[in-house]
């Protein structure tokens, strides 16, 4: 079941590249309902899920049993709400997808191939498995930037993004290539893995096992001070890159902690867990403080995310601190990291789509150059409002189920470094503020190379792809037990882990 | 003594082939020339099902005194060997197609393939050096082919460098002799340990430096880039590739059944050979802007994660796999790239292969598959090679040597994007796009996918490159 969610893309996506009559509204059409019938499977997984916290719908084929590789997955709590983002993510993106014109048959593809690769990171549970799909997803970026993305500086940019992402990626590996030698029989699956639980005592040799894999995802989430790569990728990327670089690829660091850091090496994890916070504290004071000195809509945008990943480092982090806490604030603290990925996902991807608008309209990112948009464009105001606010974190909002939570975690063993990341929530609501008030407020004022028809409102492609993104914001900031009844079990179960 | 020849029919099937095919060449009109083509690939073939029939049956054994081993390494190596040599033939077709000197062409190709396997299989010094010597010698008449100014100098400058190393390892092999009173390699074993040091010492890195020219690594590699450059583009597919299969091997070979227990720490001098071609290889292919020489450079570099897996021939179990492995999804991957360059024989920079993803988006899809696979991006066949050859380095206790190879994994990716990011340029350059045919194209297809599906079915591959050498 499972692999036919994952791989069904990659079908469609191998239909489209033989079929060369079709015209490009119809590739279109054909790739809208490729993700629409994966997010139909995937509420059906996510309605046959069930209680209780362990793995479902699992599977294991042996793939290269000689080097301890195995085709193995299977969802639980942590991967099934990132499954279902993706597969929301990658149908929004397919609706706004219908304005494309350029290439549109290479453009179909590499997006239906690049969400099998992204629900194939989330359901696997071998590390060569997850090694793949996560290299591959730099790939399959890296032609998104550079091929959609704005001119020259695309390319420079996305030459940029793989080769900072791949050393990552490397670096991974090297990660993974220490647990599998210190496993015996060797080893690459997580499960047998996390039984073993082979770095137990081994000191200094976990210890840069630790730092391999925490390097190789810090570089993928971004956390400072690896996040160098992602203000260009961001800005040159074209919109649906954007979203879904955001969305869904920048969920692979912090999903990678909490599927393979925490529960593969559980004290080492302890030992360490005081870095995590740090930086996790570090990052969204920093990415907060200079998204705040952006001109830029987009850029200011990307350094917001540095801001919000570093909240759920902070919490995962704190989920690794035991002294003077008590599991169910630990649990607590995962059980909103992994909500606030969901949340991110939903409300960034909504803002970079958004953002795609003003650049097809403007043709350009300052805000400088627009200010009062309310007026010819009340839906795209409404629309950048609701996405600002929900992503500054206000109750009735999926942001706010997500920062509470991991506040509350994380406070009780980390007061200071929790105090410290709260300022964040500041300054995002300052700078939020004050871009929605420059560009949406005030009497008219547009950039010269907007044309005589005036700036154009939202028009349907881009309000049903954006649109559904806000509300499933709202409807998790208003309802949230269906997300957190299945996140809860599983945060457990992995708070139980890291304190083996 | 076990004389059977029926153990080397591969290798025989080769020499004949040639021999039938000079005979049958020198009578047959130049538009029927073709038939020495088929020739060589039939015997390619008739090699590869005598090899699948050895490993079927298990057949392993010692033949004519213990001189050549048919084994698990024989085996595999053959199967790439003879693989790769099929690919170098189907690609050639069209550039050699009606030559004054068609029959040579394939008749060299099928001999210095013969030396190869003779390398691959040799468990004695003086068998591995006669194996040197018909490996080499029409390898540099092959690089000359083409007659013209570049590649007249590319065989003079891979025949001298050749002939130096070829001495200096017939010393080597005189050297170690001296040293063992032997030059079987098992007898080797038993002798070397109380042999004197220096003796061993020097004789080994003798020996090491033919092996090193063969296998284009640092410091016996400056030949590669010029005669890469300099012959014909299947030829330059040709001596980038399938000495490096027989060299490696035979390395292997020789330092993990001759040398096992011996004083000379070869270990750390092959890491330290392995870190420099891997460095030196990557450095120099930074700023190339002839595809040629970049390939030509990053083969240096690959050489370096291969010696890798010679490194720590006996200090894991998982370091002759990892290293087989790696040599066919290499030889793939190559000569898939090299494929492409036959197919457009007027793209010679890389700006010339602006805009290739529009004019022939199957080939730049080749490209992409072949230069994301020699990075290691999985999951191609190499990815899977790199992560058998790291992990065998690490088990191997040299950490720091896969460390830096991941590095220089990462360096590398620079170059090879900067051939890849031209191939979505919008532009199109006028006239560069000429194809050569369809032998080279459909060749450059087989390969690609066959280096795909290496690297997906690396599980059933990787057991047949498992189990021990002969003694």
């Amino acid at each position: 079941m499972l692999t036919v969610v994952t791989f069904l893309p990659l079908l469609a996506c191998a239909v489209l590249l033989v079929s060369r009559g079709l015209p490009d509204r119809a590739r279109v059409w054909v790739w809208i309902a490729t993700a629409a019938a994966d997010l139909a499977l995937v509420v059906v997984l996510w309605a046959g899920f069930g209680a209780g916290g362990g793995l479902r719908y699992e599977q294991r084929v042996r793939w290269i049993p000689s080097a301890g590789v195995s085709y193995h997955v299977g969802v639980d709590g942590l991967s099934l709400p990132l499954v279902a983002l993706t597969c929301l993510l990658f149908l929004a993106v397919a609706v706004y997808s219908l304005r494309e014109n350029r290439r549109v048959r290479s453009y179909t593809c590499l997006f239906l191939f690049l969400q099998t690769v992204c629900l194939g990171l989330f359901v696997a549970l071998d590390l060569i498995l997850f090694f793949v799909f996560f290299d591959l997803s730099i790939v399959g970026m890296f032609f998104v930037i550079a091929g959609w993305g704005h001119g020259e500086q695309g390319r420079a940019a996305a030459l940029k993004f793989f080769l900072y992402t791949f050393i990552g990626s490397l670096a991974l590996l090297l990660g993974f290539i220490g647990l599998y030698l210190a496993a015996t029989p060797h080893t690459f699956d997580m499960l047998d893995l996390t039984r073993a639980n082979p770095l137990a005592g081994r000191g200094a040799y976990a210890a840069l096992v630790l730092l391999a894999i925490g390097v190789g995802l810090a570089v993928k989430t971004p956390t400072v001070p690896f996040h160098t790569w992602l203000p260009p990728a961001h800005t040159d990327a074209p919109a649906t890159g954007s979203a879904i670089l955001a969305g869904v690829l920048l969920k692979m660091g912090t999903y990678g902690f909490v599927r393979v850091a925490m529960p593969l090496l559980p004290s080492t994890w302890r030992d360490y867990a005081m870095v995590f916070i740090v930086v996790g504290a570090v990052s969204a004071v920093y990415g907060a403080l200079v998204a705040l000195g952006q001109t830029h809509f987009k850029r200011m945008i990307a350094y917001t995310s540095v801001n919000h990943m570093g909240y759920i480092i902070l919490a995962v982090g704190a989920a690794g601190v035991l002294a003077g806490t008590d599991a169910q604030a630990r649990a607590l603290a995962v059980t909103g990291a992994v909500t606030q990925m969901v949340s991110h996902g939903l409300l960034t991807a909504a803002l970079f789509l958004l953002s795609g608008v003003l650049y097809d309209r403007g043709g350009t990112y300052e805000m400088d150059q627009y200010s009062g948009l309310a007026a010819p464009s009340p839906k795209l105001a409404t629309a950048t409002g609701v996405a600002a606010f929900a992503s500054l974190g206000i109750p009735g909002f999926s942001g706010f189920i997500a920062e509470f939570q991991i506040f509350t975690g994380s406070l009780a063993s980390q007061a200071v470094a929790t105090a410290i990341a709260l300022t964040g929530i500041l300054i995002t609501a300052a700078l939020f503020l004050r871009a929605l008030r420059g560009m949406f407020m005030g009497s008219v004022r547009l950039p010269s190379s907007v044309g005589a028809g005036g700036f154009r409102d939202l028009v349907a492609p881009e309000t049903f792809s954006i649109a559904p993104l806000l509300t499933l914001g709202l409807v998790i900031g208003v309802a949230p037990r269906f997300l957190l009844d299945v996140i809860e079990p599983a945060s457990r179960t992995l708070v139980g882990l890291v304190a083996r | 003594m076990n004389e059977n020849l029926a153990a080397l029919i591969p290798e025989t099937a080769l020499l004949g082939a040639a021999v039938a095919g000079l005979l049958a060449g020198s009578w047959l009109p130049r538009r029927r020339q073709w038939v020495v083509a088929a020739l060589a690939a039939a015997a390619c073939v008739t090699g590869v099902a005598a090899t699948a029939v050895t490993m079927a049956g298990g057949r392993g054994q010692l033949v004519f005194s213990g001189t050549f081993a048919v084994d698990t390494a024989t085996d595999a190596g053959r199967l790439i060997v003879l693989g790769a040599l099929l690919l170098v033939c189907a690609m050639s077709v069209e550039s050699v197609r009606g030559h004054e000197r068609e029959t040579e062409y394939y008749v060299l190709l099928l001999l210095t393939g013969a030396g190869t396997l003779a390398m691959v299989g040799a468990n004695d010094l003086l068998t591995l050096f006669a194996g040197y010597l018909l490996a080499s010698v029409p390898a540099y008449a092959l690089a000359g082919f083409a007659k013209d100014a570049s590649s007249t100098e590319a065989a003079l400058k891979y025949y001298l460098m050749g002939a130096l190393t070829g001495v200096v390892m017939l010393a080597g092999v005189s050297v170690l002799y001296a040293a063992g009173h032997a030059t079987l390699y098992g007898d080797l074993r038993q002798a070397l340990p109380s042999a004197p040091y220096g003796l061993v010492a020097v004789g080994l890195v003798a020996v090491l430096a033919g092996l090193l020219f063969k296998i284009g690594g640092v410091p016996a590699h400056f030949w590669v880039p010029d005669v890469t450059d300099g012959a014909m583009a299947p030829v330059a597919a040709y001596v980038t590739t399938l000495p490096k299969i027989g060299g490696l091997i035979a390395a292997f070979r020789l330092l993990h059944q001759a040398l096992p227990a011996s004083d000379v720490n070869w270990p750390l001098l092959l890491a330290v050979l392995a870190a420099l071609s891997m460095t030196l290889g990557n450095l120099a292919a930074f700023f190339q802007t002839s595809v040629k020489r970049l390939l030509a450079y990053s083969t240096i570099s690959q050489v370096g994660y291969l010696l890798m897996a010679v490194a720590v021939a006996t200090r894991t179990d998982l370091a002759q796999p990892a290293l087989l492995f790696y040599l066919a999804a290499y030889a793939l991957t190559n000569l898939g790239a090299f494929a492409v360059v036959t197919e457009l024989p007027d793209a010679r920079t890389l700006a010339d292969y602006r805009g290739l993803a529009r004019s022939r988006p199957a080939l730049a899809a080749v490209l992409v598959v072949c230069l994301l696979g020699l990075v290691g991006t999985p999951p191609t066949g190499v990815f899977l090679g790199k992560l058998e050859v790291f992990t065998a380095a690490i088990n191997g206790g040299y950490t720091w040597l896969a460390a830096l190879a991941v590095a220089n994994t990462v360096a590398s990716l620079f170059y090879y994007l900067r051939w890849l990011a031209p191939l979505f340029h919008p532009a199109v350059p006028t006239n560069a796009h000429t194809t050569t045919g369809h032998w080279p194209a459909t060749t450059a297809y087989l390969a690609a996918t066959s280096s795909l599906a290496l690297g997906l079915a690396g599980g059933a591959v990787l057991p047949l490159f498992t189990g021990a050498l002969l003694p």
